[in-house]
């Protein structure tokens, strides 16, 4: 514990301790929700939009649905979404990347050019028009997002490969006829693929706040399936007169966010990287 | 002369990345929904109905020829009818865009106004309070949800303390009353224009929530980069010389550290203006902002591709625009860009 | 009484490994007038003498000094406002020193503004002088120009007319021609000894460099691991060193050794800047060391205005 104060400070080892918190409500949700039924989605009309009180934590939204339980319910579809995005966009932007910085040359340019296409775009309207064309639904928006995401990892593995592919044992392995194949899966994937997952698993906040922003517009998964940002959408109908509908669940968005944020501080001030803008 | 080959490189660039631009866009609105023709026959189609909007659209035709049909026309500005109100895209756009551009272009200016400072000032205290809340208030700022941000910053300004409007580009007592005449759309150069001042200030009035809501993510980042930049400028030796050489505290930081920071600060105002053209989907919902995002976010339930095509196009122009312009400005303030 | 005026100054860092230190123990005394060169190999504490003299040490640095005076004032109180009015800085790598992005006028322009109350076209005037002073043949044309379209030896004649920009009669040179060819190095020391001769300055010019010391210093410190070892007139510290580490640099000059000879380097290495050290600081690196120069802090050796530091006695010198 005081290893890891020492590592990463104390904002962020409580960021990394909130993290944590999520990934357990996540898996536990159904044992620790108040009301497992309401979070799954059944309506309780009989306490419809009530304010937070002893019965109803955070709430109630306006089928009558305690907000803490459709919250904790939520966070395994948000934290699913966050995880999904970044993994869809490794599958795409690591080989891509890796087959850039290896080969060089006119399928570098070929590639970095068809990135560069999608890097064009302001993201989050990409995702949008995709989503849109894919129609709403949770593996659709998390396609929709990764599609406009993996250009980023493509462009880091690219990064991470062009200086490996200088180091005398790749070189010494080349000249001693290994295969292209065998060289990238035995030297250069294990060695890009530590930086890339750090910061692939620190992209799992602002890529669950996209998330969040495609199902607000009412993109991402549907209901009655609870979800972060279309309980915010849902909530705006009645705010600010029911103002803990829509700021509950945005309030949790945020602090998941702001937490992988300062982790992604915390580590990155350790090993003295510098900071990516991603969005 | 380098300069100029590198600014001719950088269009071929930007050429080259709007052809793959419109291919993909192409794609995405006319080749992954599964029948755009039942769509655009409108609502429960009969089978006649839904070949002739195959024929009208010329869905038949082979994908290159209707590539090459869908770019000369968004080449030409033609961007065809809307599925859902069978009018002109082009006009449409012509009536939202300047709203967009307007809340964009606002936006951008106060995130730098904002954030630059913040970041001097962080990376000047480096370490002590300024700075850490500085730094605090950044990542906040960074990790918070747009729409979030939007609808506290309503509750806050127009429903507690009443001393802003909740939504809208024009109060009713303007726009009904006493309308502007339309002249470029921009509410604040039409109330110039026409010599309204009241208006004027009406539509300022109602700039100030999304343009606050769109700066402030931004704002955060431009804080970051402004203060890693000038952390690592205020130890270069040029520093250490100036304050040799006598030059006051101020002076050394704004005169002299902070022209070597403006490439992270014209990094931030490409990816401000991409955010908040962006963000305008969610702020413009919110705030009732009659621009591109609400026109957008409209189409998308009507699954209106036309019109989600149009826009994506428009706005990736406008950013891909935007972003030759910085490229260009960075060669012109750091003349060694440009060499390598 | 001499324009520097140091005795026993120490300065040390704080780091989570310990106090480095910087420097240990120098004293030095500069003339109105003269070239005074500080000599020693990287880490003996040169540059960070002329840095505490400026003022400009990094944070959290402690100095401590029996005599710590410029002028009679004491630097440790009035360094900041003696820095840039009274005191210059030439630095060492004038590609480093200039800022990259800001024209030479505008920079010339900053340096006069800092210090004098005159109108624009007065300023502009005043640094096309100046740059005309420090033998830059195209004043002008100089002044429209950024750093990088510059030669080395042009960027430090635009420093040199910096640090004269401001007024200053007293120029700490830190290493001003490491960074040049060895012609343009050779013009630059001719250039900062007219500007001696004409403008009455006196220069602290530190160097690694006998050669700089033999060209351009009237006097010189010899520094070993923060201390001050050796002190002198150049004629005397060259042709008749008294610390043995004098004679070691001097040995290690490729013209004194005879043609084809290797280079006599000088043997093992500086003590590491966080210890401690009881006698003297160069006894395990000296050929001539006895038992008692690694137990004894060495007395002084006094030769008219020259002294050193040696156990060894005056005439094995």
């Amino acid at each position: 514990m005081t290893k890891l104060v020492h590592r990463l400070g104390w904002p962020g080892t409580l960021a990394l301790g909130i993290v944590v918190l999520f990934v357990l409500v996540a898996i536990l949700a159904p044992w620790i929700a108040p009301y497992p039924a309401q979070g799954a989605g059944a309506p309780n009309v009989i306490a419809k939009l009530r304010p937070p009180s002893a019965d109803y934590w955070l709430g109630t939204d306006h089928l009558g649905r305690d907000i803490l339980s459709r919250i904790i319910y939520g966070t395994r579809v948000s934290l699913t979404n966050g995880v999904l995005i970044v993994a869809f966009s490794l599958l795409i932007g690591l080989p891509v990347g890796l087959a850039a910085g290896y080969f060089g040359g006119w399928v570098d340019e070929a590639l970095m050019r068809g990135t560069d296409v999608f890097l064009a775009f302001p993201a989050l309207l990409l995702a949008v028009l995709m989503a849109a064309a894919l129609g709403p639904g949770f593996l659709n928006s998390i396609i929709a997002v990764a599609v406009t995401w993996w250009p980023w990892y493509a462009r880091l593995a690219r990064a991470e490969v062009l200086v490996l592919r200088g180091q005398p044992y790749v070189e010494a392995a080349r000249l001693a006829g290994v295969s292209h194949p065998r060289i990238i899966l035995r030297h250069i994937l294990p060695a890009t693929g530590r930086p890339l997952t750090v910061q692939a698993a620190l992209d799992v906040g602002p890529a669950l706040l996209t998330a969040a922003a495609l199902s607000f517009l009412g993109l991402g998964v549907l209901p009655p399936t609870a979800d972060w940002g279309q309980m915010v959408d849902a909530g705006r109908k009645f705010f600010p007169a029911r103002w803990w509908y829509s700021a509950m669940p945005g309030l949790t968005i945020f602090i998941v966010a702001l937490a992988f944020s300062v982790l992604g501080d915390a580590l990155r001030e350790r090993k003295g990287g510098a900071a990516r803008a991603s969005h | 002369m380098e300069l100029l080959r590198y600014i001719l490189r950088r269009m071929i660039l930007s050429a080259f990345v709007v052809v793959g631009v419109t291919f993909l866009v192409f794609i995405v609105a006319q080749v992954v929904p599964s029948d755009p023709a039942a769509l655009y026959a409108g609502p429960r189609p009969t089978a006649e109905q839904i070949e002739k909007a195959r024929q009208e659209l010329n869905l038949d035709a082979p994908l290159p020829a209707r590539f090459a049909t869908f770019a000369g026309a968004m080449a030409s500005g033609d961007f065809g009818i809307s599925y859902k109100s069978r009018r002109l895209i082009a006009e449409d756009l012509r009536a939202y865009l300047p709203a967009t551009l307007e809340l964009a272009v606002f936006s951008t200016g106060l995130a730098l106004l904002i954030g630059i400072p913040l970041g001097v000032v962080a990376a000047a205290r480096q370490g002590r309070w300024p700075d850490r809340l500085g730094s605090l208030g950044s990542i906040a700022a960074v990790a918070m949800p747009t729409f979030f941000l939007a609808m506290l910053l309503q509750l806050v300004f127009a429903q507690w303390l009443g001393i802003l409007p909740l939504s809208g580009r024009l109060s009713r007592e303007i726009s009904i009353a006493a309308p502007l005449p339309v002249v470029t759309n921009f509410a604040m150069i039409d109330a110039l224009l026409a010599g309204r001042l009241d208006a004027f200030v009406d539509a300022v009035k109602h700039l100030i929530l999304p343009a606050l809501t769109l700066a402030s993510y931004p704002a955060g980042v431009a804080m970051r980069l402004t203060r890693s930049a000038m952390i690592e400028i205020l130890e270069r030796r040029h520093v250490v010389a100036a304050r040799a050489l006598g030059l006051s505290e101020p002076r050394i930081l704004f005169g002299h550290a902070l022209p070597n920071a403006m490439g992270p600060a014209l990094t931030v105002i490409g990816l401000s203006f991409a955010y908040a053209l962006t963000g305008a989907v969610l702020v413009e919902i919110i705030f009732a902002w009659p621009g591109l995002g609400r026109y957008v976010s409209e189409a998308i339930l009507a699954k209106d591709f036309p019109v989600i095509a149009a826009v994506t196009m428009v706005v990736t122009i406008c950013y891909v625009a935007m972003n030759l312009l910085i490229d260009i400005a960075q060669a012109l303030v750091d003349p060694r860009v440009a060499l390598s | 009484m001499p324009l520097i005026d140091i005795r026993d100054l120490s300065v040390s860092i704080p780091t989570p490994d310990g106090d480095v230190h910087a420097v240990r123990s120098v004293s030095l005394e500069i003339e109105r007038g003269e070239i005074h060169g500080v000599i020693g190999e990287s880490g003996c504490g040169k540059t960070m003498t002329g840095m505490a003299v400026l003022g400009l040490v990094p944070k959290g640095a402690r100095i401590t000094a029996e005599r710590f005076h410029f002028d009679g004032e004491d630097l440790r109180e009035k360094a900041q406002s003696l820095r840039g009015r009274h005191i210059g800085l030439i630095s060492q790598d004038p590609a480093a020193a200039l800022n990259p992005v800001l024209s030479i006028a505008r920079q010339m322009d900053d340096v006069i503004r800092a210090h004098r109350d005159l109108p624009r076209k007065a300023r502009r005037a005043e640094a096309a002088s100046l740059l005309a002073a420090t033998g830059l043949p195209d004043p002008e044309r100089v002044l429209k120009s950024y750093p990088h379209q510059l030669s080395g030896g042009m960027q430090q004649r635009v420093v040199i007319a910096q640090a004269l920009a401001t007024g200053a009669d007293f120029l700490i040179a830190d290493e001003p021609t490491t960074a040049l060819d060895v012609s343009v190095g050779a013009q630059v020391l001719a250039l900062l000894r007219r500007l001696v001769a004409e403008r009455g300055l006196t220069v602290l010019m530190i160097t690694h460099d006998m050669d700089v010391i033999a060209e351009a210093c009237d006097r010189a410190t010899v520094l070993y691991a923060g201390r001050s070892v050796e002190t002198g007139p150049v004629e005397a510290v060259l042709n008749r060193p008294g610390h043995p580490y004098t004679r070691a640099l001097l040995a290690a000059l490729p013209d004194a050794a005879p043609h084809g000879a290797r280079l006599a380097a000088i043997e093992g290495s500086i003590p590491p800047p966080r210890s401690a050290i009881a006698g003297c600081a160069f006894a395990p690196r000296c050929p001539q060391a006895m038992p008692v120069c690694a137990a004894e802090p060495p007395p002084e050796r006094v030769r008219g205005t020259h002294r050193w530091l040696c156990h060894l006695p005056e005439d094995a010198a």
